[in-house]
């Protein structure tokens, strides 16, 4: 039997088939304005035979399709217990929020947190930098990591930090530089969350932004932690999402 | 509800355009909230109808009796004695400000981060949309927290009335000295309000009206111990928010009925949910009307809503007090004995809140804690991270709430609220 996972957060949607709790397929798309066309279409011509839904709009599913539906923080959890079963912490920053979660040993959430108000400490926060910068986002990473002077941005609002950039672009700054301290900012938050919550050694890191190799520098470097980091670090919440999807159905 | 009450709204003062808006969202909301529920108690009935006449027939009942010579007072806090403006031949009535009100003109007066409460009940005044407020012979504000007690100094300007309460802060003899001083400088100020000198049986009499209404709340609150749940949270929110306006005795009869069908109910083993279902205790800051936010999201995300640690529920409510003093001063003494022991997060230190949390997820099998906290708001939003420390050791599931009256945040408020409940299954 084939089961599926689909999370469709506020920027992308993705969709996860398993056989066996080994992926077969999967996919990717932007959420766009309309979520559930694009739900509609990114799930066209697949085949499976439960569907289960997260993320933020999964709501819109679970009218359209009758599928069952669980939150991210649950999808995430499941998909890291899957993917890293020694983990107790789990880290995911995605386009549009970063949350933190911790797990009792038996993979039982024990507590959570969320930054989901604004775009600070994202992915997206990245994204605009980077452009800002003139980086393609793929290699806004390692640009920091050829820093050469410490800098630091004070502002955690994006349209500050912009501005802030911006100043030190004209004051003639090196552009590592500036990446290098734009990353230690995001990773100041992601860091501040973990903290509060607590680590055990290890952390699993999930969503768009783990791809990001001065992140997992910065973070693992601070909290003297094992990283590790999935293949397609996306799609632990579609993953998750069709292992919870064969349960249920169990 | 057929009845026009626009001529006596205008008699009040209230702008009418503001006022129909107001009552439309109220009434949406009521019917997405509340109406929409299944199986509820029949005695629900009851509160829709005071509800749909809010600031009918409630308003119009309080007009007739200023009409007969008694006076009306609003206050704001759970420390103003209501025994006492009974026994002076006065109503007491406490002002919601659960809802965001005309805050353009609020923050002329106020810094946005002021707690949305503080803010709403200026946004009702400034807005004119509040009949009780506007029937009010006298407004009685405390000096609890300091928005509060800042904003009263405001408030002074922008209504004739206002009777300002000082509330100690530590519970020590000298802090129960000053609430006797204070509830005795109260009795002489509602006295010559309302030209009636209170006696030794009024006073046993008011004593006995509002312990009859505590008692019955409490009851209401025992019930909500049975699994399945015989009510749900948002309909036992609603009969502690009906307490506040409603007439003392009727409202004791109403949750009294209603507690005779939950104990058949519960006989029947027939809830409003399944025994599955978790079980949340709500606490923190006060849930005034129209502020239904927070409980709606849980309960329409599967979980059943046991009891409220909060002024609006049974911080508020709790204890009752001993009627048997044979002089007006022993009634005055035993009436301190039991305010002495509301523990709002005012008072420093306030272990006796956490105790209370504790004691109330015990008692009412809750499988974890909700604390609520209204953004802006010190006094809970700082002994939130206590109580979940506390409760942690405890091995009781938490989650912290920080929020306020807007509908922008209820999509994130979702998410978390459904992750924790998924964490209780
Ligand atoms: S929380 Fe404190 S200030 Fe507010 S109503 Fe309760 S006792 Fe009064
Ligand atoms: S909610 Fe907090 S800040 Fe607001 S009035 Fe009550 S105690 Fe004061």
């Amino acid at each position: 039997m084939r089961f599926a996972g689909i999370d469709i957060g506020s920027r992308s949607i993705e969709v996860v088939v398993t056989e066996n709790e080994k992926i077969v397929e999967y996919r990717q798309s932007d959420t766009g304005y309309n979520p559930l066309e694009h739900a509609r279409k990114t799930l066209q011509g697949l085949t499976f035979d439960h569907l289960l839904a997260t993320g933020y709009g999964r709501n819109l599913i679970e009218i359209e399709f009758d599928s069952p539906t669980v939150t991210e923080i649950k999808a995430y959890a499941r998909g890291a217990k899957a993917l890293y079963p020694q983990t107790s912490t789990i880290l995911d920053i995605g386009g549009q929020d970063c949350k933190v979660i911790s797990l009792y040993e038996s993979g039982k959430i024990r507590k959570f947190e969320m930054n989901d108000r604004c775009a600070a400490g994202t992915g997206k926060f990245l994204e605009i930098m980077a452009s800002t910068l003139g980086y393609p986002i793929e290699e806004f990473g390692a640009g920091a990591l050829n820093f050469s002077n410490e800098i630091t941005i004070n502002s955690m609002c994006t349209v500050f930090a912009e501005s802030e950039v911006i100043s030190l672009i004209s004051k003639g700054e090196n552009r590592n530089d500036i990446a290098m301290a734009l990353h230690k900012s995001v990773a100041r938050r992601a860091i501040s969350m973990l903290k509060r919550l607590g680590t055990n050694g290890s952390l699993f890191f999930a969503g768009g932004v783990a791809n990001n190799g001065c992140m997992k520098e910065l973070i693992s470097n601070e909290l003297e932690l094992e990283v590790f980091i999935p293949e397609k670090p996306q799609l632990v919440g579609a993953y998750g999402a069709s292992l919870l999807a064969q349960e249920s159905y169990q | 509800m057929s009845h026009d009450y626009r001529p006596m709204w205008s008699d009040l003062g209230l702008d009418l355009d503001a006022h129909d808006a107001l009552l439309d969202v109220l009434g949406k909301g009521y019917a997405d909230i509340f109406l929409s529920q299944t199986n509820r108690p029949k005695g629900m009935e009851y509160f829709d109808f005071v509800m749909s006449e809010v600031h009918g027939l409630r308003i119009k009942e309080l007009l007739d009796e200023k009409e007969q010579g008694r006076k009306i007072i609003g206050s704001y806090c759970v420390f103003v004695p209501e025994e006492i403006a009974l026994a002076a031949n006065a109503t007491l009535i406490g002002l919601c400000s659960g809802a965001e009100f005309a805050t353009e003109q609020v923050e002329q007066y106020l810094p946005r981060n002021t707690c949305a409460l503080i803010k709403s009940s200026f946004g009702f005044k400034l807005g004119k949309v509040c009949p009780y407020l506007e029937s009010a012979d006298m407004i009685v504000g405390e000096n609890t927290c300091d928005g509060k007690k800042k904003a009263y100094e405001i408030l002074d300007d922008l209504v004739e009335n206002l009777y300002v309460m000082d509330i100690p802060q530590v519970k020590s003899t000298q802090g129960r000295a000053l609430l006797k001083a204070e509830y005795y400088r109260f009795k002489e100020a509602v006295e010559q309000l309302t030209g009636v000198s209170v006696t030794l049986e009024s006073l046993k009499k008011g004593i006995e009206i509002v312990n009859n209404k505590r008692k019955a709340v409490h009851r209401l609150a025992k019930l909500r111990a049975a699994s399945p749940a015989p009510i749900s949270g948002l309909d036992a929110l609603l009969a502690n928010q009906v307490f506040f306006y409603d007439n003392p005795e009727r409202f004791t009869a109403s949750v009294n009925a209603i507690c005779d069908e939950l104990e058949e109910r519960i006989q029947a083993e027939n809830g409003v949910v399944t025994k599955s279902a978790p079980r949340v205790l709500l606490s923190g800051c006060p849930m005034a009307v129209p502020n239904w936010k927070l409980p709606w999201i849980i309960e329409s995300s599967g979980a059943v809503i046991v009891g409220e640690e909060s002024c609006v529920g049974e911080r508020g409510t709790r204890n009752v007090i001993d009627d048997s003093g044979s002089t007006i001063d022993e009634l005055m003494d035993a009436l301190v004995d039991r305010y002495f022991k509301v523990d709002c997060a005012i008072f420093t230190p306030n272990k006796e809140r956490l105790n209370h949390i504790e004691e109330m997820a015990k008692d009412y099998k809750a499988d974890g804690v909700i604390h609520y906290g209204l953004q802006f708001c010190q006094p809970y939003l700082i002994e939130s991270i206590p109580v979940e420390k506390a409760l942690d050791k405890k091995e009781i599931p938490t989650l912290r709430i920080e929020t306020d009256y807007s509908m922008e945040d209820v999509g994130q408020l979702k998410t978390r609220v459904e992750a924790f409940i998924e964490q209780l299954k």
